[in-house]
């Protein structure tokens, strides 16, 4: 991106406007253009996706009205969400009230800044770049604890409290999972991360030893409790503290908090994939480099997305755990094992500096294993303990 | 409140936080509400406030004809209506000395045992969404769509039945109806395991509900708890088998009894999977019914002015939330002096303010929706 303008600047254009200007309406144009034609139709359509994958879960049909199939629900929820009543309460603390959706959404979108999706195609490939993702994620929980302090709802605070509670504890092991690659890799850069792992998958981080195995399941845990997903969907439980921080929120600023959750979603899976899963690396299949980005890209974002519908998948499937579970899970049992993860890979690097492609092997194989292990159950599940009449009417 | 807040001078000054919890709460099932003290997530108390739902179903019991409060009796609770409408008839048929038709016994205790199933769907499946499993719901909605089908077929109407008359049924079950319900079973069957696989063992599920706000049987003696919830406690108590009535002393069944399995005796798991354990023995005496059917009128003969001589009655049946009971004074007139509805939520509900004391907020759900409580029938 930068290298981009820099180019364009040597070669006369923009004359003379100062490069600052430049470079700023530069990264405004390249928030807008992600923002508009990636970030949006991609939570969109997962909010869409999402109903539909749980309709199928519960025997139902779900949303299929709006475009083929539904796909375009989420406009048709974006306008009636645009048209209601943007309702503040008379009570409510109006700055904070109207601040916070916002200060969730900005927590999320910023994420996207080092976000690779392709060889090239990354905003600004910061050499902070994972550091810098914990780190904006971390203003979601300042959104959320303003909605529900500022609600004046006492169910907006509870969840408000829960969420805040939640959150900082999970960034210990999601941050511990992490700073196992970082260590592997020896960058912080998302990119350097991405080029240190091949595109085999006995390459990749998630199969380099068996505590980066390990700290994957245990980032993916933090992470999907760190975005309020299901089993640790604590702060808006809707069953409990009716609606939990949004209790109080109507219209636009509603959907910005759900915005934020569905985009969140395939956030976890980029930074899963590109920490463990080889990120963009393909095959050596092409040398056109057009015809490469597409590949990476479109590779990229099919791994980022398999963990979007493991992450549904588990919501449709999981009840929700108690607050006081939630947090012995992470204290007692998640920060401990993240903690011996991140001492085994150190261990690891001292007796085996460039790894060891033997025991890469082996975990890839048990990872096919417990793969085929999981499908067969599924297939069982799906074929033989079938039930035969469903949704007959009148039997 | 003892347990919980500590004696000693806080450094500073602390308040509980009360909050109302309902009427409008998603998971108050129906329009309960609660007032709850609690410190942080932990409650001192929450104190149940009935009420909402109050329609007088008591005092309009007064004011039409016997035939004509059937009808009526479907509201009470409209979860399980068979079974209003049965106690109600029951009642009438004793003061009168009725003999009801033998095959109108056997079509009751078919519509009532597909009824218990129902209302216990209903029941396990709002159980899974409180506790936060969406998905378990939907499954137990769609099985209970298919008994409202049935139920439609049998009497026409999908919730409040009005199927049970005085000295029988309205009307008759048919062959074809009656293969339809022996297919449902055969289906039926198979998907309660398939729905214990999916929830009933799984791990968080346990985990929120084992050891949660067990009963003991001493307050459930107390506080006269029924139903599932007695039987949970690890009492083997059910009307239709300690004071038969109807033809359940020819059908074998089990009465399933909490075991603590999973945690304490009584807590709310034990009240979940007795719930479980009783759609599959509603199954068997569904089975059996359907094989014992005997031909026949589906009702005896009643007129139409129905006149009981003056007296009074109580009936007791095993509803699908415990011993239901319908006291009836007579005049001898063409209305009832006066209809008393004992029901099994209302004493249900007043054990809550006990047994909460020192729960957690996500803990009080899963304790209404373990008793089973249906407002209409707690208010009447």
């Amino acid at each position: 991106m930068q290298a981009l303008i820099d180019q364009l600047l040597q070669e006369g254009y923009f004359a003379g406007m100062p490069h600052q200007a430049v470079y700023a309406i530069a990264m405004l144009l390249a928030a807008f253009a992600v923002l508009s034609f990636f970030v949006a139709p991609l939570a969109g359509v997962t909010s869409w996706l999402e109903r539909r994958v749980w309709a199928r879960m519960q025997s139902r049909v779900g949303p299929n009205r709006v475009g083929p199939q539904g796909i375009l629900q989420w406009l048709a929820d974006g306008i009636k969400n645009l048209l209601k009543e943007d309702i503040i309460p008379t009570d409510a603390d109006k700055w904070l009230f109207s601040l916070a959706p916002y200060v969730v959404f900005v927590g999320f979108l910023a994420t996207f800044v080092v976000i690779p999706f392709g060889g090239h195609l990354i905003v600004a490939d910061l050499n902070i770049g994972i550091l810098y993702i914990l780190a904006v994620t971390s203003l979601v929980v300042v959104g959320i604890l303003m909605a529900g302090w500022s609600s004046n709802n006492k169910w907006s605070l509870l969840g408000g409290m829960r969420s805040a509670a939640q959150i900082v504890s999970y960034e210990i092991p999601a941050g511990l999972a992490i700073l196992n690659i970082v260590l592997v890799a020896g960058t912080l850069s998302m990119q350097g991360i991405i080029n240190n792992q091949g595109w085999a998958p006995w390459d990749w981080y998630l199969f380099y030893n068996p505590f980066t195995f390990a700290a994957f399941f245990l980032y993916f845990t933090a992470a999907l409790a760190e975005g309020n997903r299901t089993p640790f969907d604590i702060p808006e439980a809707e069953s409990e503290l009716v609606a939990g921080y949004v209790t109080e929120y109507s219209g636009m600023r509603f959907l910005f908090f759900f915005f934020a959750e569905w985009g969140n979603l395939y956030v976890i899976g980029a930074v899963a994939t590109t920490l463990f899963l080889g990120g963009w690396q393909i095959p050596p299949v092409t040398d056109n480099p057009t015809l490469q980005g597409v590949l990476q890209f479109i590779l990229f974002f099919v791994k980022a997305y398999l963990w979007v519908f493991v992450a549904m998948w588990v919501r449709a499937t999981l009840p929700r755990v108690r607050v006081d579970q939630l947090m012995s899970l992470c204290w007692k049992y998640m920060v401990p094992l993240s903690f011996v993860c991140l001492l085994g890979t150190a261990i690891w690097m001292l007796i085996w500096p460039q790894g060891n492609r033997l025991i890469s092997g082996a975990m890839f194989v048990l990872g096919l294993f417990i793969l085929a292990r999981f499908f067969i159950r599924v297939n069982y599940q799906i074929q033989k303990a079938r039930p035969t009449l469903y949704l007959k009417p009148h039997i | 409140m003892s347990e919980i807040v500590s004696t000693a001078e806080p450094a500073f000054h602390t308040e509980d936080m009360t909050i109302s919890m309902g009427p409008q709460h998603p998971s108050t099932h129906g329009v309960l509400r609660f007032v709850v003290k609690t410190d942080g997530e932990v409650m001192s108390e929450a104190i149940p406030d009935v009420g909402y739902l109050h329609r007088s179903i008591e005092k309009i019991g007064e004011k039409v004809t016997w035939h004509g409060y059937v009808p009526y009796t479907d509201r009470a609770d409209y979860l399980a209506a068979m079974f209003t409408n049965q106690a109600f008839c029951m009642a009438a048929e004793k003061l009168a000395s009725i003999e009801v038709a033998r095959r109108g016994e056997f079509c009751r205790v078919i519509a009532c045992e597909l009824n218990r199933i129902a209302s216990h769907l209903i029941s396990v499946g709002t159980f899974g969404q409180d506790i936060g499993a969406i998905t378990p719901f939907l499954h137990a909605l769609r099985e209970r769509e298919t008994i409202n089908d049935l139920m439609e077929e049998i009497c026409g109407a999908r919730l409040t039945y009005n199927y049970i008359r005085i000295g029988g049924v309205g009307y008759d079950i048919t062959e074809e109806t009656c293969r339809r319900i022996s297919e449902f079973l055969d289906h039926f069957e198979p998907i309660v395991d398939e729905y214990n696989r999916l929830l009933s063992y799984n791990k968080i599920f346990i985990e929120r509900l084992a050891n949660v706000a067990p009963i003991t049987l001493e307050d459930a003696f107390q506080y006269n708890i029924v139903g599932p919830n007695l039987r949970a406690c690890g009492l083997k108590w059910d009307i239709r088998r300690e004071i038969p009535y109807s033809i359940y002393p020819e059908l074998e069944f089990d009465i399933p009894v909490g075991t603590g399995e999973k945690g304490t005796l009584g807590d709310c798991y034990d009240r979940y999977w007795v719930r479980i354990r009783e759609m599959q023995e509603s199954c068997k005496q569904l089975r059996q019914c359907l094989k014992m059917l005997p031909r026949g009128p589906a009702i005896a003969k009643v007129p139409r002015r129905f006149k009981p001589p003056a007296g009074e009655v109580y009936i007791r049946i095993e509803s699908a939330r415990g011993d239901m009971g319908f006291y009836v004074v007579s005049d001898g007139s063409e209305y009832p002096y006066r209809v008393r509805i004992r029901t099994g939520s209302f004493t249900a509900m007043s054990l809550i303010e006990k047994i909460s004391r020192g729960l957690m907020v996500a803990d009080l759900i899963a304790l209404i929706a373990s008793l089973d409580v249906d407002a209409p029938e707690i208010d009447r």
